[in-house]
């Protein structure tokens, strides 16, 4: 692809200020996503994924501050944007589901008003040309007797339904880029996978690239083309996600694999416990000198306990930071 | 139906008081200041004076009818510009924090030090007795409590899931308050609202009472209410019939903000459909 990558993250670091002390929260975080992509984000809770995710939409809020580091979308940096111009991009050009879809929508409207007001709000459309486009929103993502359903408040519908809802809200400006944060971790599990389904056949209909933030490595892998893997506030791996199953090369990714049960597994090998990453992450405030994973990592040599490990290309697009990495 | 009672009530009391207020030259049988008649001086109610007369002879029931517009005019209008200023420094002192927010605290805080009636007296003193002085005098003190609860509810409105997606899909801080904060305040509001209509109804009778509200001869329910003070052992009626407007027209405005905070309220509504 030519041009600059739609989104692209340079040695971002966030600090969170704490009392007189600062701690980098996220620290050496670099990536890019292309127009159209599909990119994953996967980490334990805590790591560092969901600020990243703040920070590319300018949101971050005391005590978290972008410390060092560019964040470019389409070219432009977003901290040089005056607070117009990020808003601006936010909701139109960056949009963004959540998690809970019953909290993330206005109790006392009614959610065809919730869509409409996207389309008033940044496309200057008046607000009966707009409910219009909003029945037509809510029937591209698959609401039965959308015209109906654009006056019902948010308590009257599921979860399914609420968080069609929200990708309609989040789609409707059509986007260049939809940031999706656990957006399935609160629903039951065919719905998760309808509502997966939907998104990625909205976003690759409208060439919407996708930034999925998720702690489930193996829905992400289905989702997106390229995963990385977020570790104590650093990426430790990113690969093409085909690859990160089959030859993980970071011990903790590795780890991450193998702690996925198997379907058939016990059939070929029998009855086995399922492995574990042994320790837990580290606090904040605490994490260990060299590499962030060394307590709990079982190749751990002296070099680790002392020397941050670089970034290692692999073949493929893809990279570790390990000093030894498979 | 559950839902209505409130409401139906409520509202028919509210608007029987402004009927009243808005036909009372129709309504009335005899006119309030200018038919005084010694001889029917402390008539009791009666066929011919339905709610008796006053020491000058002049009809209660003509005087309650048009004390009503007096009344009503002061409870609605000062208790709007209390709502509208309570609800703007309350609103963005939540939304905005820091040292606006500490200003509008420490504003609130030396309201609701000063006794209201008393700050509503020392500016009747400089704008002078009149309606307009009296409105303005109360409408500028009663605004503290409905700060009071915008604020709160704006601190914990903020948080919510909404109002910080609509900060992600580009909303801007007036478009977050209007659509996202004050519909979801509006129950509480309204309520606070319709207690302080009654209450600014009261005040007013303090403050004329006191000589600095509405001037006598001409009747609002509060100044009725203090002339007939003296004799409401041996009149009582004098008293009655204003105290009865007062308390019918309050109530009515209490229930009338309770039926429509259930209205206003979907997940209220649709618990009861």
């Amino acid at each position: 692809m030519t041009g600059p990558p739609l989104l692209e993250v340079e040695d971002l670091r966030i600090d969170l200020n704490y009392r007189s002390s600062q701690v980098a929260a996220v620290e050496g975080v670099s990536f890019r996503i292309d127009r159209g992509e599909t990119f994953g984000l996967v980490g334990e809770s805590g790591c560092g994924k969901s600020i990243t995710a703040l920070a590319l939409i300018g949101l971050l809020r005391q005590p978290l501050s972008i410390g060092a580091g560019a964040i470019r979308f389409d070219g432009r940096e977003i901290q040089s944007l005056s607070a117009a111009e990020q808003r601006a991009l936010r909701g139109n050009r960056i949009a963004m589901i959540f998690q809970e879809p019953m909290t993330a929508l206005n109790p006392v409207s009614p959610v065809g008003r919730q869509i409409a007001e996207m389309f008033v709000l940044h496309q200057g459309k008046d607000w009966r040309e707009a409910n219009r486009l909003a029945v037509e929103a809510l029937a591209s993502v698959r609401v039965p007797a959308p015209e109906r359903r654009v006056k019902d408040y948010p308590h009257q519908l599921s979860g399914g339904m609420r968080q069609r809802v929200m990708i309609a809200i989040a789609l409707a400006c059509g986007p260049d880029l939809l940031i999706a944060d656990e957006p399935t971790t609160a629903l039951d599990v065919t719905v998760q996978a309808e509502i997966i389904e939907l998104m990625r056949n909205l976003c690759a209909e409208r060439g919407t690239a996708i930034l999925m933030i998720s702690h489930d490595l193996g829905l992400v892998a289905n989702v997106c083309r390229r995963v990385a893997v977020m570790y104590a506030g650093r990426i430790v791996e990113e690969r093409g996600s085909d690859d990160i199953f089959r030859a993980s090369a970071h011990p903790y990714t590795q780890g991450l694999v193998d702690s996925l049960p198997r379907l058939g597994s016990r059939a070929a090998l029998g009855r086995t416990r399922l492995t574990e990453i042994a320790g837990v992450v580290p606090a904040i405030t605490d994490f260990p000198d060299g590499c962030r994973f060394n307590p709990r990592c079982a190749r751990a040599t002296d070099v680790c306990r002392t020397t941050e490990p670089a970034t290692t290309l692999l073949g493929a697009g893809g990279l570790v930071r390990c000093h030894h990495h498979a | 139906m559950r839902l209505g009672a409130n409401l139906v009530i409520g509202g028919a009391l509210f608007a029987l008081a402004i009927f009243v207020g808005l036909l009372a030259p129709w309504l009335a049988h005899t006119d309030p200041v200018m038919d005084a008649n010694l001889l029917n001086a402390e008539e009791p109610p009666s066929w011919i004076w339905w709610f008796g007369t006053d020491a000058q002879g002049r009809d209660i029931y003509s005087r309650v009818v048009h004390g009503a517009r007096i009344s009503l005019t002061v409870g609605i209008v000062s208790q709007l510009v209390n709502s509208v200023i309570g609800v703007t420094l309350g609103l963005t002192a939540g939304y905005w924090g820091g040292w606006w927010d500490d200003f509008v605290n420490g504003l609130t805080n030396l309201m609701l030090a000063i006794p209201s009636l008393i700050f509503a007296l020392a500016i009747m003193a400089v704008l002078g007795p009149g309606l307009t002085s009296l409105l303005i005098a109360l409408g500028l003190t009663n605004w503290s409590f409905t700060c009071r609860i915008a604020r709160a509810s704006t601190l914990s409105l903020k948080s919510q899931g909404y109002v910080q997606a609509a900060k992600v899909l580009g909303y801007g801080d007036l478009r977050i308050m209007i659509t996202q904060l004050l519909p979801n305040m509006v129950g509480p509001i309204i309520v606070i609202g319709t207690l302080g209509m009654g209450g600014a109804i009261l005040a007013e009778a303090a403050l004329s009472f006191l000589g600095l509200g509405v001037r006598p001869p001409y009747p609002s329910w509060g100044s009725m209410l203090s002339e007939a003070r003296d004799q409401i052992t041996t009149a009582p009626w004098l008293s009655i019939f204003p105290g009865l407007a007062i308390f019918l027209t309050v109530l009515g405005l209490n229930l009338l903000g309770d039926g429509l905070r259930d209205v206003l309220d979907p997940q209220s509504r649709s618990r009861r459909t």
